[in-house]
């Protein structure tokens, strides 16, 4: 009687060791995917920043419209892969004409305060008029049709892998389209000086163009995503989005590429984690928490450039 | 365009004289002390009070942007702080509201120092995001600790203040209280930019490396700037609890920095009648615009994209020492003299 009892409760202790490694990379999976999302829409902030030093407050706001242009193409029966492409050329579109619109004409010496401001300003427009055409509701957006697989005890969803392909591929994409094109090498060398690149040639106002449509390409692809993910999209679903993106290009040293990626990444699988783990009412302290810590370590970020002041 | 950008460069500075301003001064604070005997509306009044309220954030917030040049992005946080620690201590310990106020302040102050600690290494935008950061926890920690806050539900019914047996009760009394505040800040911040303490925060937030070569020690003077700005946010935080009778988290969320931040920015940085001025400015706007009601905040929004592009220095900054003339010239497209 006594074995039995001992061996039933060694079984159970060691199913229940199984079931939470199990938990354990369930939420692995989840903070992978979401931080995927993070990653990309983070590349938007950082890639601006980098070639003009100004934060781009409208992005989330940019990224939501691209969402809603979306909902509406699947609305008209479109096909799956060209509501994404035509949305999120959109997206690219108002990228570039927030830029033109609400930060090319600012000029002052004390630039960046203005510019910021005027940015928050276009996200207050872009967010009401969101609320204006498309309603304030919460609307469904179902462009795919939903499944899940099992793999042992952890159960991914199609929408999961579907997310972690595109997001591997823009990943792709960007790394070939700055690191191997002429347009990528004009992009780095306007990021190390602008004024200098406008010396050798660069038609720099292009490159900046180029650089919002990219950011604001990858966002529209992004927020579709994340849309059919969860499936809700409202008018200010770019908020919370668009701050936590933000806290990731800055764990990664604003203005790099890698450190962008990475600070999704660790900031969807931290959030993630925390969620299960510690409690999940606090779900999106985390990412600005574990953001505080590390650059109290590392004020410039995981890859960010040491700054050097000069006298 | 260009034409209007003349215009502006042209009438946008005004000079007046000492004597002018004195005058001006004392015909804008007698007309402030007499209009609750005009306006009997209500609304109006609540308004004006809305308008003080925010006057004072953001001669607060301009402290530590404008001053002290540290782009700080939750300032809601010491507002909130200041709100709510002013009045758990008036429903949980019968506390008269001007020493729960007092320690309101004192609290939030040590506070802002501790807070700031994390982002005196840090730059610009950097410290935009942290700041961002205490802000949002601060908030998920309100509507998550529902044994201490209550909740999303919020604290309702805050008792008047008292002083002396008197009770200040009614929006008349409550404009004369918060013109007073408002009064008591400009006061305070027109001592605090002449004094010697507020120049070298100035010098810090031109230069640091070149402070540290005049002894100054900038890490003092930026921590200085969050713990003043984070006092006197946390001074107004106690009035507006007892103004509105009730406060709830969503009264203290991100939208809320922004909004100082934007009236900071327009109204010119480390200007005392620019901060007022935004503040007005972006208080009364909205109900200015509330006969377009749904195409109000897309309005509003739009304007303030425009007020950047014409007058991206703000309504009444102060002169700033320009660096490079070559530099501003050509940013302003024009030629060098």
């Amino acid at each position: 009687m006594i074995g039995k009892g001992a061996s039933t409760s060694v079984h159970l202790l060691a199913d229940r060791k199984k079931e939470d490694e199990a938990m354990f990379f369930q939420h692995l999976v989840n903070g992978i995917v979401i931080g995927g999302i993070y990653a990309m829409v983070a590349l938007g902030y950082s890639m601006v920043y980098g070639v003009l030093q100004i934060v781009n407050w409208a992005h989330a706001d940019v990224l939501m419209f691209g969402t809603f242009i979306g909902v509406i193409l699947t609305g008209f029966g479109l096909p799956v892969w060209a509501m994404v492409i035509i949305a999120a050329s959109f997206t690219a579109a108002l990228g570039i004409g927030v830029e033109r619109l609400a930060y090319r004409p600012i000029k002052s010496p004390n630039r960046k305060m203005a510019v910021l401001v005027s940015a928050l300003g276009m996200s207050t427009f872009l967010q009401n008029l969101a609320q204006l055409i498309f309603g304030s509701s919460t609307q469904p957006f179902n462009a795919i049709e939903k499944g899940n697989y099992t793999i042992g005890k952890i159960i991914f969803s199609n929408m999961q892998v579907i997310i972690l392909v595109i997001t591997a591929i823009m990943l792709l994409i960007l790394y070939i389209l700055v690191y191997k094109t002429k347009m990528g090498v004009a992009m780095r060398a306007c990021s190390v000086n602008i004024e200098n690149a406008k010396l050798m040639g660069i038609n720099t106002n292009r490159i900046i163009s180029v650089t919002f449509g990219i950011g604001a390409f990858m966002a529209g692809i992004a927020g579709i995503l994340i849309g059919t993910y969860y499936s809700a999209v409202y008018p200010t679903m770019g908020y919370l989005l668009g701050m936590k993106a933000f806290a990731a290009a800055i764990l990664g040293g604003i203005g790099s590429i890698p450190g962008a990626v990475a600070g999704g990444f660790v900031i969807g699988i931290i959030e993630s984690l925390g969620a299960g783990y510690i409690s999940s009412s606090y779900r999106d302290a985390y990412a600005f928490i574990i953001m505080i810590i590390i650059l109290v370590i590392r004020p410039s970020g995981i890859f960010g450039a040491k700054h050097i002041d000069k006298v | 365009m260009s034409k209007i950008k003349e215009l502006f460069a042209k009438y946008g500075k005004i000079k007046l004289s000492q004597k002018t301003k004195l005058i001006l001064m004392i015909i804008l604070i007698t007309a402030a002390f007499l209009c609750p005997l005009i306006i009997t509306n209500k609304y109006t009044l609540h308004i004006l009070i809305s308008c003080f309220i925010y006057a004072c954030l953001t001669l607060s917030l301009n402290l530590i942007i404008g001053w002290s040049g540290q782009f700080s992005l939750g300032h809601v946080c010491f507002f909130g702080m200041g709100a709510y620690v002013t009045t758990l201590l008036m429903t949980n310990t019968g506390m008269n509201f001007f020493f729960a106020w007092i320690i309101g302040v004192l609290f939030t102050t040590g506070f802002a120092a501790l807070l700031c600690y994390p982002t005196l290494k840090l730059r610009g935008d950097y410290i935009a995001v942290v700041t961002l950061g205490f802000g949002e926890v601060f908030r998920l920690f309100l509507t998550n600790a529902v044994g201490v806050t209550r909740g999303p539900a919020g604290i309702p019914s805050i008792p008047n203040p008292t002083i002396f047996g008197f009770e200040i009760t009614g929006k008349t009394m409550f404009y004369y209280f918060a013109l007073i505040l408002l009064i008591f800040f400009i006061i305070f911040m027109k001592r605090f930019n002449n004094s010697g303490f507020g120049m070298a925060m100035m010098t810090v937030n031109e230069d640091d490396i070149a402070a540290t070569a005049l002894g100054l020690n900038p890490r003092r003077y930026k921590m200085a700037a969050f713990a003043i700005g984070g006092g006197m946010a946390a001074l107004v935080g106690g009035f507006y609890a007892v103004y509105m009778g009730m406060i709830a988290p969503t009264s203290f969320s991100y939208a809320e920095s922004i909004k100082m931040v934007s009236m900071t920015v327009l109204g010119g940085m480390a200007s005392i009648p620019g901060s007022i001025l935004g503040a007005f400015l972006l208080t009364a706007l909205p109900e200015a615009l509330r006969s377009f009601s749904d195409y109000r905040m897309v309005l509003y929004g739009a304007a303030m994209v425009v007020m950047m592009i014409f007058k991206p220095d703000g309504m009444w900054s102060r002169n700033k020492r320009i660096k490079n003339e070559y530099k501003y010239a050509a940013m302003k497209g024009n030629k060098v003299k």
